[in-house]
């Protein structure tokens, strides 16, 4: 197989948190935390997740913009990472990249024209005559005249000035083209202007492009392959329809899930997600989605039904992170309820560390209440983190839930 | 038939501007009933949000200038003064905005800011408002209400603070919520949970909710019924189902259509929103439409008229009866594979 243009390997970005007097760094928020994916020539891969899980830093650290702190992204062959300044500024002329915003995207007080021709400028083509030449040109392929180079940003709509930021990324006649959320900021019906024009530019100029997105429709429509992000890491990547038709992480079936679909007979009924996204400063051990998962694991040695384990482990967590306070809640049976436990679990083992662990905690001890639902009900999710591996051949997913089965 | 909850009749919004008056809401009527969500759809600059902040008049008044009728529970609220309005606002009607950032003062605790919301209406202790907020916060779901609330916006992630939002909309119990966009600022994970909050409390307290959203997504998700706005003006309006299987006006036909990743081709609608200061007569729509013909181009806005044994009415001349209904707009629309 040829190599892919951009082959993005184990990419990490973390930033020091500092704190105290002196500054000294007591931790690191992981923005991305070994992420890889392979974009071929004339392809569109989608990467989805989230506000927060790393999608922006993931295409930043992608470009150069910021200095990765482990990894590699090679381009065309090449490690961008030790190129030196002329092959960087070669790099940079052939990616291309648009932002979600495009009204803060210019400076009011150049032309269109002028800011279309600034990359022309940064890379050589001084000749006023052949920027207008090449300007214009762009501004045609985009949609929009060439007349409007000498008017200002602010005499055009959100959608035309997506347009004209679309006409500077590609004024270098780049290989590649990087949209962080370019349709996000617009109306529906503007939106699908701006994708039905990424899709022609696409099979006109056979561009490559990395689409960044946390709405699944827009990836949806334009992208042949999908990754799934979560807290720094790709949990699911694989092509787009076989991905929507049969997530293979618990994580990409709630997104999925959680689209509002424009039909009103099917309304509820949705897989509902718990809690927030935790802090990247302090990630859960194991699979960083364990925490919220629908689907997590129970340990093999108990009899338990998966909703009824889901409950139990946020009875833990919430315990762990002393949340529960008896002093509410006087008996058993009335904690069992607030925290949506049954009134006694099936499988012996579970009930009496169930029973004594609410017992430690109506005696106050919550510690012994901790050490009890620890030793009774971990899961291998929060113990081992799982690796990328292949469900269905070319879709792969980083689940336990796909382990082979251990002793069969 | 009872009076509604609300009811606004032939709301008119204007702004006086350097560059012409704005009719940003033009002749818009609809009720909401004590216990229904009505949803107002549309794009930006089709006067949703505004026909909404004039029903307790928060535009600035002037350049802005409100006609029309609103009753709330019978009483006309375009008659009320300004003292009187602002016990409406926070009180009987309850607001939620887009964005939860900018409704939090970020120098308070939440659980002060809640508190404040209560004792602006009622006059109750400190004590007994700071149960009550506990409880409101509670109910929310913020869990573990005694640690978080002397805890600032800032510690809040988005979602929690929507609900916070929410928290103090609700700490009068009010009669009506209106929210304005109240999940487009948040993950799709983290708008199911508000979207099941609102309908939840809604069902528990029989409130009027009156929902503006541009997205069709979330309207079939919580609407009993739909108002379907473009450039200031209703095109068309009814039952959340009549509106999603038959949808009727060529406009919200091409709004379904452009909504991407639904397994069809996505169409575009073209042209751009006329200009506010001077839009084309006739019906708003026209110079778009894909259908139009030359009985759409002048006068006033078509009437509305029904279909026939639905709660569905469409401001459409082709729906009368001297036109012909073109095929793709007859009968229910394609579904995508």
């Amino acid at each position: 197989m040829t190599e892919p243009l951009l082959a993005v390997e184990d990419l990490r970005k973390h930033y020091p948190v500092r704190s105290g007097v002196l500054r000294r760094v007591t931790g690191h928020v992981k923005a991305v935390d070994g992420v890889g994916f392979a974009l071929g020539e004339g392809e569109t891969l989608g990467l989805v997740g989230e506000s927060g899980c790393g999608k922006s830093t993931t295409a930043t650290t992608v470009l150069g913009i910021e200095e990765p702190t482990g990894g590699s992204v090679r381009f065309d062959g090449r490690d961008v990472t030790d190129l030196s300044r002329d092959e960087v500024k070669a790099f940079r002329r052939r990616v291309g990249m648009i932002f979600q915003d495009p009204t803060t995207a210019f400076d009011p007080r150049m032309t269109v024209g002028e800011s279309v021709a600034e990359p022309l400028e940064v890379h050589g083509i001084h000749d006023t005559h052949r920027q207008r030449e090449i300007v214009a040109d762009t501004l045609v392929r985009v949609g929009m005249s060439a007349a409007d180079a000498d008017r200002y940003p602010d005499a055009f709509s959100g959608g035309q000035k997506q347009r004209i930021a679309l006409a500077r990324a590609l004024v270098t006649d780049p290989d590649v083209l990087v949209a962080d959320e370019p349709v996000s900021a617009l109306d529906v019906s503007v939106q699908a202007e701006i994708l039905s024009l990424l899709e022609d530019l696409r099979a006109d100029l056979g561009l490559s492009m990395l689409l960044i997105s946390h709405d699944l429709g827009v990836v949806r429509q334009v992208c042949d392959r999908v990754a799934v992000m979560y807290l720094g890491e790709i949990v699911e990547r694989g092509p787009t329809e076989a991905l929507f038709a049969d997530p293979q992480h618990p994580y990409t079936e709630a997104l999925v899930d959680a689209i509002p679909e424009p039909d009103p007979r099917q309304r509820g009924g949705t897989l509902e997600l718990t809690g927030d996204v935790p802090d990247p400063s302090n990630q859960p051990p194991g699979c960083s989605f364990h925490p919220r998962c629908p689907g997590v694991v129970p340990p093999e040695d108990l009899d338990i039904d998966q909703g009824t384990f889901r409950r139990v482990l946020d009875f833990r967590l919430a315990v762990e992170s002393g949340d529960v306070s008896p002093a509410d809640d006087a008996d058993a049976a009335r904690l069992r309820e607030r925290h949506d436990l049954p009134a006694t679990l099936d499988g012996d083992g579970a009930e009496t560390a169930l029973a004594g662990a609410i017992e430690d905690l109506l005696a106050g001890d919550s510690e012994a209440a901790v050490d009890r639902l620890e030793g009774a009900f971990a899961t291998v999710c929060e113990e081992e983190d799982p690796a990328l591996g292949e469900t269905p051949p070319g879709h792969e997913a980083a689940c336990h839930l796909h382990d082979p089965p251990a002793e069969d | 038939m009872d009076d509604p909850l609300l009811s606004v009749r032939d709301l008119r919004t204007r702004f006086h501007t350097d560059e012409g008056t704005v009719r940003a809401v033009d002749g818009v009527t609809f009720d909401v009933a004590a216990g229904e969500t009505v949803c107002l759809v549309g794009e930006s600059g089709s006067g949703k949000t505004v026909a909404c902040e004039s029903i307790t008049q928060l535009i600035p008044m002037p350049p802005g200038e409100i006609d029309g009728e609103v009753r709330f529970d019978g009483e006309d609220l375009a008659a009320k003064s300004p003292r009187e309005l602002q016990d409406y606002r926070g009180g009987r009607i309850g607001h939620v905005f887009q964005n939860p950032m900018g409704a939090l003062d970020p120098v308070y605790t939440v659980g002060d800011q809640v508190v404040e919301a209560i004792r602006l209406h009622r006059d109750v202790g400190k004590r007994e408002a700071r149960e009550r907020a506990m409880d409101l916060l509670d109910r929310v779901g913020i869990g573990d209400v005694a640690d978080r609330f002397d805890d600032y916006p800032h510690q809040f992630s988005g979602g929690m603070k929507q609900r916070v939002v929410v928290a103090m909309a609700l700490a009068c119990d009010p009669d009506l919520l209106i929210a304005d966009e109240p999940t487009t600022a948040l993950d799709v994970t983290i708008q199911a949970q508000v979207l099941r909050l609102l309908s939840d409390l809604q069902a528990e307290r029989g409130m009027g909710l009156l929902f503006v959203t541009h997205d069709l997504g979330v309207v079939a998700e919580i609407a009993d019924r739909v108002v379907v706005m473009y450039a200031g003006k209703i095109m068309e309006t009814g039952d959340v189902f009549e509106v999603f299987e038959t949808p009727s006006h060529p406009y919200t036909r091409a709004l379904l259509d452009c909504l991407p990743g639904r397994g069809r081709e996505q169409s575009t609608i073209g042209g751009s929103l006329p200009d506010p200061t001077d839009p084309p007569g006739g019906c708003r729509f026209h110079p778009r439409c894909p259908h139009a013909v030359s009985d759409c181009r002048g006068g006033d806005q078509p009437p509305f008229r029904a279909r026939e044994g639905a709660d569905h009415e469409i401001s459409c001349v082709l729906y009368d009866d001297d036109h012909e209904l073109p095929v793709d707009l007859a009968g229910a629309r394609p579904e995508g594979p």
